[in-house]
């Protein structure tokens, strides 16, 4: 099991935002978080990559203990995410920002680089070519010595997802990816989601409220209300499901 | 025994004279998030109107109390809407280094020979002192003036931030400027309200200042004005109360070093208190704990 | 080969520049106080440099600059009063002796306070500013060689054009040579977005430290060179004021700016030292009407800077193939 979550609680006051959820993603596999606002999704994923402590329960990664570590030490260990309301650094460059995400794989140290020795300058090299790399996947490599701040909105999602890539996660989170795009843009990323989950073999969680992209490329669906997982199954299931459609629609439309 | 009440009395008495001016630092940070350097200066002003209205016209002392009110009012509006407006915009430190401008050009400006000039000068006593001697504690009528002007100040304060419409859209603007905007608050009017409101009480801090401490200089704002700063801080910047719980901590602490230890390091215990209650409260006694959204 | 090319390029600029405001100076051309004004103006810059590190680059709002440069210059002095004599060696190991010193307070500062955010930052090493100016003030009660609030005497005069120009380039070199690394933009991204940063599996808090201990040294090492300028130091030399004077130079500069920094460094001191010499007898007075009034202007007329984002060309980040 890639990642493993079990009864994962978080108060926020007197409000269970998260409230006992397991869930569980295994190698190689792409599984949907769906649910109506204010669910707890997005929660879910702060805790889990560490910027919220969770009050009770317990996040594994291949069996290693997540629960505790800040955000950067369980980056390390493989979790790499992307942020609802985009959080790239705007000011600096395309490229700046994916090299950024390398640094924990850098292959020089600090001396290498304030004496500018041979090692600095293989060093830059090679992150030009993983730059090159994750741009590429998402055809941004032209773009690469602009300012993030300055690419469209629907550029700057893809970036943050190359960003992601950059840290060498073996689990990726993806929250709201296709959020602001047009239809053709959202059929693209499907792809990309699909293209990137095979050629790097890591698995992927993600939040989305677009319901073409989680029932087109989901494998299994879990679906949260009011912080519990209330549903969980195959997209086909879920559709069905109506608890699922209560949720989303309220309990009198339900009623047909 | 004695001399610790003592104590305690003196430092009531500069603390409620920091609290009049910490409450404008509070305001304008809650709403504004600007450190206003010149805040200090605007109570020197403040003190020196308070001079010549009791020196060179001998006005009664109510009288020379609404002068250094308005004078002060005047004065914030309008260094608000020249130099401070233009950049509510810009990124935040350009406003602050604007901020530390208008305080040096205010101090060196009124130090001119032509305007106030660069000395010390006395400010006379507006009535009679009489002390009254209680089991060997000393009060006078000067901390007794202190005391009742600073309550009546804030009684005056909470009633309009809490009981006025212009204090409902204060807080409304403070807690978010741009909804409030949306809603129909005139958020500019807002804002050099603020200013004005908090001049004000500072215009009345100068002159409690001069009389309780008898002396006055241009650059007289600097250090109380930087102490009441760090009181608001220290109680929570932008909650009034905080303003005042931090400026009567200030000054007892500062108050009880001179006494006791050394008035040497009477600058210095205010900052080791500041920076102490931030290691265990980031925001301040008062203040509410602030989570990014993520 | 690199490397060796590199250290010849920068051998040359440094004997190009030391020499020639060197030979102008012992020529007569230059009269000696512009030159006391340049060294001035040298090491302002590299104490700049410091504070673009820490608020240009991290991002760490810090008002209490001048207490590291008196931490450096305290130090420096009081070594070389006892131990250094004349010797240049001794000279150096004090100066060096400085930035450690004022690394070390920073590391000490550093841990509790890098965790406070932004203004709340600014408003603890504000008050560290002051606590070390009343330590200054009256530190001839524990070493009575400091002089406390009468100021410190009997510093040999050792500050001079070639040690001057080769710390200012120093500086200049190791902050471009970290900052366009990846390091530099592990400390860049700090600014940037915190989280974001954390996400990505930087460390944030270590690189905080890094960036507040690096810019620390640097004034440091400036405060050293400071003291042994002007063979006098006072308490006032390092109040808060003189934090203000280097935020006002990074911020007209251009946060996080280098090139920026450096001219607006030397603006700001010939622009006091300047109007000293510009303005009639009897109305010196005048240059801290006339200054306010000039900043006030510049940030409502370029709030980003005056340079924005530009670098010099020697500079600038560069991509390698």
């Amino acid at each position: 099991m890639m990642l493993e979550i079990r009864g994962l609680t978080k108060h926020f006051g007197g409000i269970r935002a998260v409230d006992g959820v397991d869930l569980h993603l295994g190698e190689g596999e792409l599984v949907g978080l769906i649910g109506p606002n204010g669910s707890g999704k997005t929660t879910v994923f702060n805790l889990v990559t560490g910027i919220y402590r969770a009050d009770a329960g317990s996040v594994t990664l291949k069996g290693e203990n997540l629960v505790g570590l800040p955000p950067h030490r369980i980056n390390r260990l493989g979790v790499a995410r992307t942020f609802q309301n985009i959080r790239l650094f705007r000011n600096l460059t395309v490229m700046d920002n994916v090299r950024i995400a390398h640094h924990s794989h850098l292959g020089y140290g600090p001396v290498a680089a304030l004496c500018r020795t041979g090692r600095f300058y293989n060093g830059e090299k090679e992150l030009n070519g993983i730059v090159e790399v994750f741009l590429s996947i998402f055809s941004l490599q032209n773009r690469k010595n602009d300012i993030a701040g300055s690419l469209s909105y629907g550029d700057q999602r893809k970036l943050e997802i190359a960003r992601a890539l950059a840290s060498k996660p073996e689990v990726l989170l993806l929250d709201e990816p296709a959020a602001g795009m047009n239809p053709y843009e959202v059929g693209r990323l499907m792809e990309f989601i699909l293209a990137i989950r095979d050629r790097f073999r890591i698995s992927i969680l993600l939040i989305e409220h677009q319901m073409r992209l989680v029932m087109g490329i989901c494998e299994r669906l879990a679906v949260m209300d009011f912080g519990q997982v209330i549903a969980r199954g195959l997209p086909s299931e879920i559709r069905e499901n109506r608890k699922v459609i209560e949720a989303y629609l309220g309990e009198d439309v339900a009623i047909e | 025994m004695e001399y610790f009440l003592q104590q305690v009395i003196n430092g009531l008495q500069i603390g409620f004279v920091y609290a009049l001016i910490a409450l404008g630092y509070t305001m304008v940070y809650g709403i504004v998030r600007l450190i206003n350097f010149a805040h200090g200066d605007v109570f020197m002003i403040g003190a020196f109107i308070g001079l010549y209205a009791v020196e060179r016209y001998q006005w009664p002392l109510t009288a020379v109390f609404v002068s250094a009110v308005v004078g002060c009012t005047i004065l914030a509006v309008l260094i608000e809407q020249l130099a401070y407006r233009p950049l509510r915009h810009a990124p935040k430190i350009a406003s602050l280094i604007t901020a530390i401008g208008v305080s040096l050009f205010l101090e060196y400006f009124t130090s001119l020979r032509q305007v106030f000039g660069p000395n010390f000068y006395s400010f006379p006593r507006p009535f009679a002192v009489v002390s009254w001697n209680w089991h060997g504690i000393l009060v006078t009528n000067i901390q007794a003036v202190i005391f009742f002007v600073t309550v009546f100040c804030l009684l005056l304060l909470q009633f309009i931030v809490f009981r006025t419409k212009m204090g409902r859209a204060m807080r409304a603007v403070s807690f978010d400027y741009v909804t409030a905007g949306l809603m129909g608050v005139n958020v500019n009017m807002v804002i050099s309200f603020t200013f004005g409101l908090g001049a004000a009480l500072a215009g009345v801090g100068g002159v409690l200042y001069g009389i309780a401490y008898p002396q006055v200089n241009t650059f007289m704002g600097f250090m109380p004005g930087l102490k009441a700063f760090t009181a608001a801080v220290l109680g929570g910047i932008g909650n009034i109360p905080g303003a005042v719980l931090g400026a009567l901590i200030m000054g007892q602490s500062e108050t009880m070093v001179s006494a006791y230890v050394s008035s040497a390091y009477r600058d210095g215990i205010a900052f080791v208190i500041l920076i102490l209650v931030l290691l265990w409260k980031p925001t301040g006694i008062l203040g509410t704990p602030r989570t990014e959204k993520v | 080969m690199r490397l060796l090319r590199n250290l010849i390029k920068t051998f040359v600029a440094y004997a190009f520049l030391a020499g020639s405001i060197s030979l102008l100076a012992g020529g007569g051309v230059v009269n000696p106080y512009w030159v006391q004004i340049l060294e001035l103006a040298c090491i302002v810059a590299i104490s700049a440099q410091g504070l673009n590190i820490i608020y240009g680059h991290t991002g760490l709002f810090s008002l209490g600059h001048a207490a590291f440069y008196g931490i450096g210059a305290y130090t420096a002095a009081y070594l070389m009063k006892m131990y250094g004599g004349q010797s240049q060696a001794a000279f150096l190991a004090a100066l060096l002796a400085g930035g450690g010193a004022a690394a070390a307070v920073a590391c000490l500062i550093g841990l509790p306070t890098l965790r406070l955010t932004s203004d709340y930052l600014g408003i603890a090493t504000l008050g560290f500013g002051i606590i070390m100016k009343v330590v200054f003030d009256s530190a001839d009660r524990f070493l009575p060689e400091l002089g406390g609030a009468r100021g410190m005497t009997g510093i040999a005069k050792m500050t001079t054009v070639p040690w001057v120009v080769f710390f200012l380039l120093a500086s200049l070199l190791v902050v471009r040579n970290m900052i366009h690394s990846s390091y530099g933009r592990a400390i860049l991204s700090i600014r940037e977005d915190e989280i974001a940063a954390e996400t990505m599996g930087i460390d944030t808090f270590q690189y905080k430290m890094v960036g507040f201990v690096t810019g620390c040294t640097f004034a440091g090492v400036a405060g050293g060179l400071y003291a042994h300028l002007y063979a006098f130091l006072h308490p006032s030399n390092f109040d808060f004021f003189k934090s203000i004077d280097i935020l006002v130079i990074v911020v007209l500069g251009g946060l996080g700016n280098m090139s920026g920094t450096l001219v607006a460094s030397f603006g700001w001191i010939f622009l006091l030292e300047g109007l000293r010499v510009v303005l009639p007898p009897g109305y010196v007075e005048l240059r801290w009407v006339l200054i306010p009034v000039l900043l006030i202007v510049t940030m409502l007329l370029r709030p980003q800077g005056i340079f924005g984002t530009r670098e010099f060309p020697f500079l600038r980040g560069k991509v390698y193939r």
